[in-house]
């Protein structure tokens, strides 16, 4: 039997804001517990939320990123429900009215391009944190009332794979909007899966489950693959899926059953009365919407078109709004795209990499790097040298000076190159000899010689042509 | 020296003139206070050796002459939260809650030299109309002690009647500041919602509750108002709106003031000896030149469901909190976190809390949401316009403030509708968002009977002009009960 499969993602994404969502209190990662909490986030008896303003402009950006509709009118609910990390016990959300509805994003699978749905975003405060040890538990409020907003997909997601890039498409056009760092390491982007499967063609939506809080892109992907085959063999046995909710074990691989669902959760959501209504004027949306950066789909048709870049290397370069900020930079000072795109996937990529770090906690400045590529543009550096500038470029030198200074300047001057070759060939006649006989190697040894007298500098492509005329005049 | 039932302008100008220091007033206010609050019991926590630092720090800083409620005591409703002050909202679940934040009236007490002598008991969670459902203590009236002083603020209420303190502040979610004023012979204003910030009172009903004044004469009303109005970055539900000098306009001339009477709030269901006052006042504030129109609030009759059910809802949610996890009340011997919910609020909370949290969680509930809450919701629009249409046409309505005179301590509290029916005429001013005050208007059997004055939408203004004019035509707040002893 052909099964369709239907999965749909809850991704909640944590925005970067200064203060929290309803209180003054920082936003930070990583302080000491309870730290940044105050009367407000502690469900304090006699307190009242004050709505940060800058939370409803992220929300605009966002769904604009998301292609969505915006609400012109918006407001939240009360989701109530016990739990220690919940200190009202209920948590300020949007059910009703939503700020956005119907939006869509572009994924790409094999070469296949697809749209998906966005059935909505709300903006929503995230809960405490709690944690259990030799028999206790503790309650850190840090996290309590951080700004989320939380995107809910149609059921339009066919297969894990598309889950996948769904997700890499969603955490990009995010980061570029600039609302959220949307790293899964931090938790400032979290996915709750849910997944069913179907006879093909069938009308009706088979029974789901639901996997929360995975924390990468591949246990996505892995934790839905288990679940599709899992669910299939249910279904070719004979047996019936279980509404339930499922951990994904990564050792394994496998899911786990955590609980079986009995009918619906009721949070007696009602509208939340002590912050009012948002009215979004288009004025205001339009002002918003201007101070959205460039989306990565309009740069990298731009660097096919106006640099010529590969679309390979156009998605590189745009997988984040950082690297594809510090390319538009870097050929804004004069640099060679092509160049460019080549030493920020290259060196600059394995620099990252060796040392776990991102580009924008590097010395690297996309000065530094246009001085470089431009001096290896005109010849003033040979690629041999540039890997010496590029170690000093990654500690924060200014390259030409440097150059300059350590002497390093390619020799590419006819005048003075033609006495060292003539020289070193003075002092190798076996090699001439060699030359004159059909031994090509022979070339190697005095181009290499005459690199040692000038200490690399010498440019190897003018050195070639004045060796080999000197060769043949001999 | 008796000063108990001079009004602010006098005390203030004995204050200006040293006649009296600030500390002489509070030491005397806590002696009379310990013998008249023996018999009233209308104080919950005393915050006497504050009240007298502070008033000393006042006489050796000098009295602000321009400030008329510098070096005034004050009793505060113990839902408002006082820094460094025990704050109970009269809850076993709050019993030795000692906030570490001001709610902004405190503040603003405080920094205009207002002298706090304690909280004064209420019922529950301001949820009760007869101050018996305080879990220390029942509050009696001071005109009959054998009856309740009104609730919820019934506490401040009757302090304010027994001349323990010129001004206490009340909160009104459905009619707690206005039934407590009606019943001791009293002023009590409800100020319109979004006047007064809400940030540190505890709340019941969030788009119901609002902080008020309670005194014994309208100026004094007005210049407590005039303190405690105005917008507050605390609270996004304050208003922007600029506040006016509620003091000025008190002239006594309300000659062409158009005046509605509502037929639904003089029918069967109101005491004939309560209607008897109110046409006496209806005929006053003709003698004054207002002329009084009868109209009618035809879907005021729904309030009391419609606002059982907000309230309750509202109200389920805001005391959630209590869950016996970061302060408050906590169960003992308790074997796990379900545990601790359950048994915390059931062994912490009272009777009345209890219902209406069942109450508003079953009309939250799914599937029962759209025939309660929201039904609700739209009998409160039908109720907002009723009043828009009234006030189309008149300044003012006027009416009773309750059914009827203060009832005996016990006679309601086992039957929750009849306690409930207690708030009838002043619900739907909440549900509307719009001010109301309950000013002393005669007698009934010996015990005090308020009129109630509601305004259209921020215009408090009115009700202090037309209940000025009123109080100066009769003798009413002139009354005093008789304690016994000093009074």
């Amino acid at each position: 039997m052909n099964f369709e499969t239907t999965i749909g993602l809850e991704v909640h994404v944590e925005l970067k804001t200064n203060s929290k969502i309803f209180s003054p209190s920082p936003v930070q990662f990583g302080a000491e517990s309870n730290a940044n909490t105050n009367v407000i986030d502690w469900g304090y008896p006699g307190v009242l939320p004050t709505a940060n303003k800058g939370v409803v402009e992220a929300g605009i950006k966002a769904a604009t990123a998301l292609h969505a509709e915006i609400e012109h009118e918006t407001y939240f609910d009360r989701k109530n429900y016990f739990y220690p990390d919940n200190p009202k016990a209920y948590q300020i959300t949007q059910h009703e009215k939503p700020i956005a509805h119907d939006g869509w994003i572009e994924i790409e699978v094999d070469g296949q391009k697809k749209k998906v749905g966005i059935e909505e975003m709300h903006i929503e405060e995230d809960a405490g944190k709690n944690t259990h040890e030799n028999d206790y538990s503790y309650v850190d409020l840090n996290r309590q009332g951080t700004p989320l907003i939380e995107i809910v997909s149609k059921p339009e997601i066919n297969s894990p794979a598309e889950a996948y890039a769904y997700c890499e498409a969603l955490r990009q056009r995010i980061q570029f909007t600039g609302v959220s760092d949307v790293k899964m390491e931090e938790g400032s982007m979290r996915v709750d899966v849910n997944i069913s499967i179907r006879p093909a063609g069938s009308d009706k939506f088979g029974v789901k489950t639901e996997m929360k809080n995975l924390n990468s892109f591949t246990y996505v992907k892995k934790s839905l693959e288990f679940e599709e085959q899992r669910q299939q063999r249910v279904l070719m046995s004979g047996g019936q899926v279980q509404q339930e909710t499922r951990r994904f074990d990564e050792v394994s691989g496998q899911t786990i059953l955590m609980r079986v669902k009995e009918g619906s959760d009721d949070y007696r959501y009602f509208p939340e009365p002590d912050v009012p209504a948002v009215s979004i004027s288009d004025d205001w949306i339009k002002t918003v919407q201007k101070t959205i950066p460039e989306m990565p789909g309009s740069r990298r048709d731009r660097y096919v078109n106006e640099f010529g870049l590969t679309a390979y290397d156009a998605g590189v370069l745009t997988q984040t709004k950082e690297m594809s900020d510090f390319f538009d930079a870097t050929v804004k000072e004069g640099a060679d795209p092509k160049l460019t795109s080549n030493y920020l996937q290259g060196d600059v990529n394995a620099f990252l990499n060796e040392n776990k770090v991102d580009l924008q906690d590097t010395k690297l400045t996309p000065t530094n790097l246009a001085g470089m590529i431009k001096m290896i543009s005109d010849e003033t550096i040979s690629s041999k040298i540039a890997k010496k500038v590029f170690k000093a470029i990654m500690q924060g030198t200014e390259p030409v000076k440097w150059v300059n200074d350590k002497g390093l300047i390619q020799l590419s001057d006819p005048a003075k190159l033609q006495p060292i070759i003539d020289n070193v060939l003075d002092n190798n006649q076996q090699s001439i000899d060699d030359f004159k006989n059909g031994k090509d190697r022979a070339i190697g040894f005095l181009v290499g010689q005459i690199m040692k007298q000038t200490h690399g500098q010498a440019n190897p492509k003018v050195v070639n042509k004045l060796l080999m005329t000197s060769l043949k005049a001999r | 020296m008796d000063f108990f039932n001079q009004d602010l302008t006098s005390l203030h100008s004995d204050l200006v003139a040293k006649k009296l220091s600030a500390a002489e007033l509070t030491q005397a206010t806590f002696a009379n206070l310990k013998q008249t609050d023996a018999k009233i019991d209308s104080f919950l926590n005393l915050n006497e050796d504050e009240a007298l630092a502070a008033a000393k720090a006042l006489d050796a800083k000098g009295i602000n002459a321009d400030n008329v409620l510098a070096g005034i005591p004050v009793g505060v409703k113990d839902n408002i939260v006082t820094k460094n002050l025990t704050t109970t909202a009269a809850s076993k679940m709050l019993e030795n809650f000692v906030p570490v934040y001001n709610a902004t009236v405190v503040d603003k007490m405080t920094q205009n030299d207002m002298i706090i002598v304690g909280k004064t008991n209420m019922d529950e969670f301001a949820m009760g109309g007869s101050t018996e459902n305080s879990a220390f203590k029942v509050t009696k009236n001071p005109w009959d002690v054998s009856r309740v002083p009104g609730g919820s603020s019934g506490g401040s209420a009757a302090a304010v009647a027994a001349g323990i303190v010129p001004v206490a502040y009340g909160s009104d979610t459905g009619g707690s500041i206005r039934q407590p004023a009606s019943f001791n012979g009293i002023v009590g204003m409800k100020p319109t919602y979004g006047r007064v910030s809400r940030w540190g009172l505890i709340a019941f009903g969030s788009s119901l509750d609002q902080i008020g004044p309670m005194t014994r004469t309208v100026k004094d009303n007005a210049a407590a108002l005039n303190l405690i109005a105005g917008n507050d970055v605390h609270d996004g539900t304050s208003s922007e709106r600029e506040v006016p000098d509620f003091t000025a306009g008190l002239t006594g001339d309300i000659k062409g003031m158009k005046i509605a009477l509502p037929k639904e709030y003089m029918d069967d269901g109101i005491d004939p000896k309560v209607r008897e006052v109110i046409k006496a006042a209806v005929k006053q504030f003709e003698d004054l030149g207002a002329t009084v129109e009868e109209v009618s609030l035809p879907h005021s009759r729904y309030g009391v469901s419609a606002y059982y059910i907000i309230a309750s809802s509202e109200a389920s949610s805001n005391l959630q909190r209590f869950d016996g996890i970061r302060y408050g009340f906590r169960a003992k011997d308790v074997k796990n976190l379900e545990d601790v919910y359950v048994r915390s609020r059931s062994e912490g909370f009272g009777d009345e809390v209890k219902r209406r949290i069942m109450l508003g969680t079953f009309s939250l509930s799914a599937g029962y949401y759209d025939a309660y809450f929201h039904k609700a919701g739209q009998v409160r629009t039908m109720i907002i316009n009723d009043f828009k249409k009234v006030f189309e046409d008149y300044d003012l309505i006027i009416g009773p403030t309750a059914p009827t005179p203060a009832f005996k301590i016990g006679d309601e509290i086992s039957d929750p509708i009849t306690m409930y029916m207690n708030d009838v005429l002043t619900i739907p001013v909440n549900l509307a968002g719009l001010p109301g005050m309950s000013i002393p208007a005669g007698f009934a059997d010996g015990m005090p009977v308020g009129l109630q004055l509601i305004g259209n939408s921020f215009d408090e203004s009115t009700l202090y002009k037309a209940g000025y004019a009123f109080e100066q035509a009769t003798d009413f707040h002139q009354a005093t009960p008789d304690l016994g002893g000093q009074h």
